[in-house]
């Protein structure tokens, strides 16, 4: 009985001692480190970092993006989850293609993955070169641009691999489509 | 440059780079925990918290520190989440139902970091810097020590003691955790990830409104990758723009989780005074690795599976900037370092990828495994090893100059088989009720999966998901919060019940007859153990879930 009364106040006399140090780092790592970030935040130069918006295969006046499985939802970012045999996504490659290629006027074959397959965030701003090089004819023919406008306008927004070497050659859909509204 | 060089460039980068740091960082680590002098701030905070910094503790009092400490701060973090809407900058959200305040403190306090609730739409600032990040230092820092500790076992002459774990705790975390985080959310910050205080709803290109989500989430980044605990800020994890912005921070990323338990190794053989042993452990891990990697990597950048090849490609659940090779890299690294930070769906990988994310978790976190974590399950499979090969040669198997006794060879038998019990009753459990089927986000043998993914994440203290899964109800909140304090604290009471017993013997004199444990040799008879053990565990719930799933082609959806 005596050894677990002993047992009992060092677990006690230990709780303690974590209690305060608990206090203690919750303190300094939760409050003091968020803070000192912060600070870091306002003099470090950054990258400019934007979620994705919505622009939906049926709106013709704009770059599409990538299927999000939220609609772009800023409070709800997540993916599908649909599993690689999944029906259900099957169904939905299937009937993304065959929307793309009318929308886009080109064969179903040609429509790149990227353009039939949800994101992991749903808010990706990003698509491949070959899906913008898809919708160049189709934005320039409903804004009354010229291709060539269109394609330098495309090439501005396209960022090679970082460093010469990481990640995928991408096109900001966002800040395209934000250009593109400047150029009318 | 196509996409294979671009993939083989960055796995050859990341390694020259963890190459270039395992040396000097492990052998910080080393200085950290064997170091004689405390801070002037440190003698302090020992005073403040009434704990001699010279006292040494047997196994026994480690352990109850570790757990009473680990109590105290599910207890706080319970209190915060359940009474969230009380605190500043808590975004007008109610506070979490207790299941699920249950649920992610036990997830945050034993390092897996599982989310059953959505970052953005559940929880105010406060929660998550004051709460979750805390214990994202904490339970890191906890791991690290019980590994020391148990080094420390093998080092000992007859003491029985383990070392002092306030002072491990606070040296690790002041001195080790702390500023590489800084280091590393700083660099975030350069990236694009956000540190505010604020939400925005802005006007969108096409005339609409988007909430933009803000939150103090570089710091919170930073420690999550380097604790190996992988809770994300947002919903979507390191796949948000926000957490991981560039192909840049994806790489960074993907360092700093591997960081702390590559360089551990080093740490390790600098504390036996045998840095070739450390380099044994280390190459055993790699072997593990890259072997999975190999696997995971043809499957997804070749696009195996039936939805990849319809659409051409596997994009299912992935980042453009990131593609193929930035995801499988990612989920490879955090899969088999008990992280769980995600930059791609784990629910979509192609069959063949998502079984290789679920292996890694199932060799039990060795590969190299998480802070602390991965360095004593290694070492209690190298225990495993020598025994393996003491039998086969009819001697009394020794390591690092101890004796594998009958008490040792208990503890470490226990060890090996708590976690898949935990992981093969839950799953049973899970399968035999009949609301399960409700839950799962996908049908046939993926559904399945689904489960087998969630209890193994849990009991091996990952945390990542097949995330169709919704495990909102009050079983799985609780079965999977049992599944995690077990895998956990069961493990690290084992692993100090090692420790102690080793600590208490005198070391035996090497012979002739030693076996040699830092060869190549050991090395592969090392891999094979672990391999073994882990096959013989879990291969009837592999063919049943993503071996039947790729042999199929799907068939069975």
């Amino acid at each position: 009985m005596s050894n677990l009364t002993h047992v009992l106040t060092s677990t006690g006399r230990q709780a303690w001692v974590g209690a305060r140090l608990l206090l203690v780092a919750t303190l300094l790592l939760g409050i003091g480190y968020p803070a000192v970030i912060w600070a870091a935040g306002q003099v470090v130069p950054g990258h400019e970092a934007s979620i994705g918006q919505d622009f939906p295969v049926a709106d013709d006046d704009w770059f599409h993006g990538r299927p999000s499985a939220n609609d772009d939802d800023g409070l709800a970012s997540g993916p599908s989850n649909l599993g690689p045999s999944s029906p259900d996504l099957l169904d939905l490659i299937e009937q993304r293609r065959a929307a793309v290629a009318q929308v886009e006027g080109v064969d179903p074959g040609s429509v790149p993955a990227d353009a039939l397959t949800a994101s992991a965030s749903g808010l990706d701003r990003f698509i491949s070169p070959e899906y913008a090089a898809l919708q160049v004819d189709r934005v320039a023919q409903d804004r009354g641009l010229s291709v060539a406008e269109v394609e330098r306008l495309v090439r501005a927004h396209t960022s090679g691999r970082q460093l010469g070497f990481l990640g995928q050659p991408r096109v900001d859909v966002l800040a395209l489509n934000r250009a593109l509204e400047g150029a009318d | 440059m196509n996409d294979t060089t671009s993939g083989l460039l960055t796995i050859a980068v990341l390694g020259l780079l963890l190459a270039l740091l395992w040396a000097p960082f492990g052998d910080h680590m080393a200085r950290v925990v064997t170091g004689t002098r405390h801070a002037r701030l440190e003698r302090g905070l020992y005073r403040l918290l009434g704990v001699d910094p010279e006292a040494q503790q047997s196994a026994r009092s480690y352990a109850t520190s570790v757990l009473a400490f680990s109590a105290v701060g599910i207890a706080l973090l319970v209190a915060i989440l359940m009474g969230q809407q009380h605190l500043p900058f808590s975004r007008g959200l109610p506070g979490m139902p207790w299941d699920m305040a249950l649920n992610t403190a036990v997830s945050f306090v034993t390092n897996t970091n599982w989310q059953s609730y959505a970052g953005e739409s559940t929880l105010g600032f406060t929660a998550q810097m004051a709460g979750l990040a805390v214990q994202n230092f904490l339970s890191a820092a906890v791991g690290i020590c019980v590994a020391v500790a148990l080094v420390r076992g093998f080092l000992a002459s007859r003491s029985g003691t383990v070392g002092n774990f306030w002072v491990d705790l606070v040296r690790v975390t002041g001195r080790v955790l702390l500023p590489v985080a800084v280091v590393g959310a700083v660099l975030l910050l350069t990236q694009g990830v956000v540190q505010s205080f604020a939400d925005q709803t802005i006007t969108t290109v096409t005339g609409g409104s988007q909430v933009v989500p803000g939150g103090p989430v570089a710091g919170q980044e930073a420690i999550k990758q380097l604790g190996t605990n992988g809770g994300g800020f947002f919903n979507a994890n390191s796949a948000h723009p926000f957490e991981n912005p560039t192909p840049f921070s994806n790489l960074l990323q993907i360092l700093m989780l591997l960081l702390v338990p590559v360089c551990l190794t080093r740490t390790f053989g600098t504390m036996i005074g045998s840095r070739r042993q450390g380099l044994t452990v280390l190459g055993a891990m790699a072997a593990l690795f890259t072997a999975s990697l190999a696997v995971a990597a043809w499957a997804e950048t070749t696009g195996q599976g039936v939805a990849a090849r319809a659409a051409g490609a596997a994009m299912e659940g992935k980042e453009t900037q990131f593609g193929a090779w930035g995801s499988i890299l990612y989920s490879t690294a955090t899969t088999s370092t008990s992280t769980g930070a995600v930059n791609a769906s784990h629910d979509s990988l192609t069959p063949a990828g998502g079984g290789a994310a679920l292996v890694n978790m199932m060799l039990g976190e060795v590969s190299p495994g998480g802070v602390g974590s991965g360095l004593y399950g290694m070492l209690v499979m190298a225990v495993v090893t020598v025994f393996v090969a003491g039998l086969m040669v009819g001697r009394t198997p020794e390591l690092l100059g101890k004796k594998i006794g009958r008490p040792e060879i208990t503890w470490v038998a226990l060890t090996t088989l708590i976690t898949p019990a935990i992981v093969l009753i839950g799953v049973g459990v899970a399968i035999a009720l009949p609301s399960t089927r409700d839950a799962l986000g996908n049908t046939g043998v993926h559904g399945f999966s689904e489960v087998v993914y969630a209890f193994t994440s849990a009991a091996n203290n990952n945390g990542s998901a097949f995330g169709g899964i919704t495990v909102t109800s009050t079983f799985f909140q609780l079965a999977l919060a049992t599944a995690m304090l077990l895998g956990r604290f069961g493990s690290i009471v084992l692993v100090l019940a090692l420790a102690g017993s080793l600590a208490r013997q005198r070391p035996v004199p090497t012979t002739a007859g030693t076996l040699s444990t830092q060869t190549v040799l050991f090395g592969s008879l090392l891999v094979g153990v672990v391999l073994l053990v882990t096959g013989l565990t879990y291969l009837p719930s592999l063919a049943l879930g993503p071996v039947a799933e790729a042999l199929t082609n799907g068939a069975l959806s």
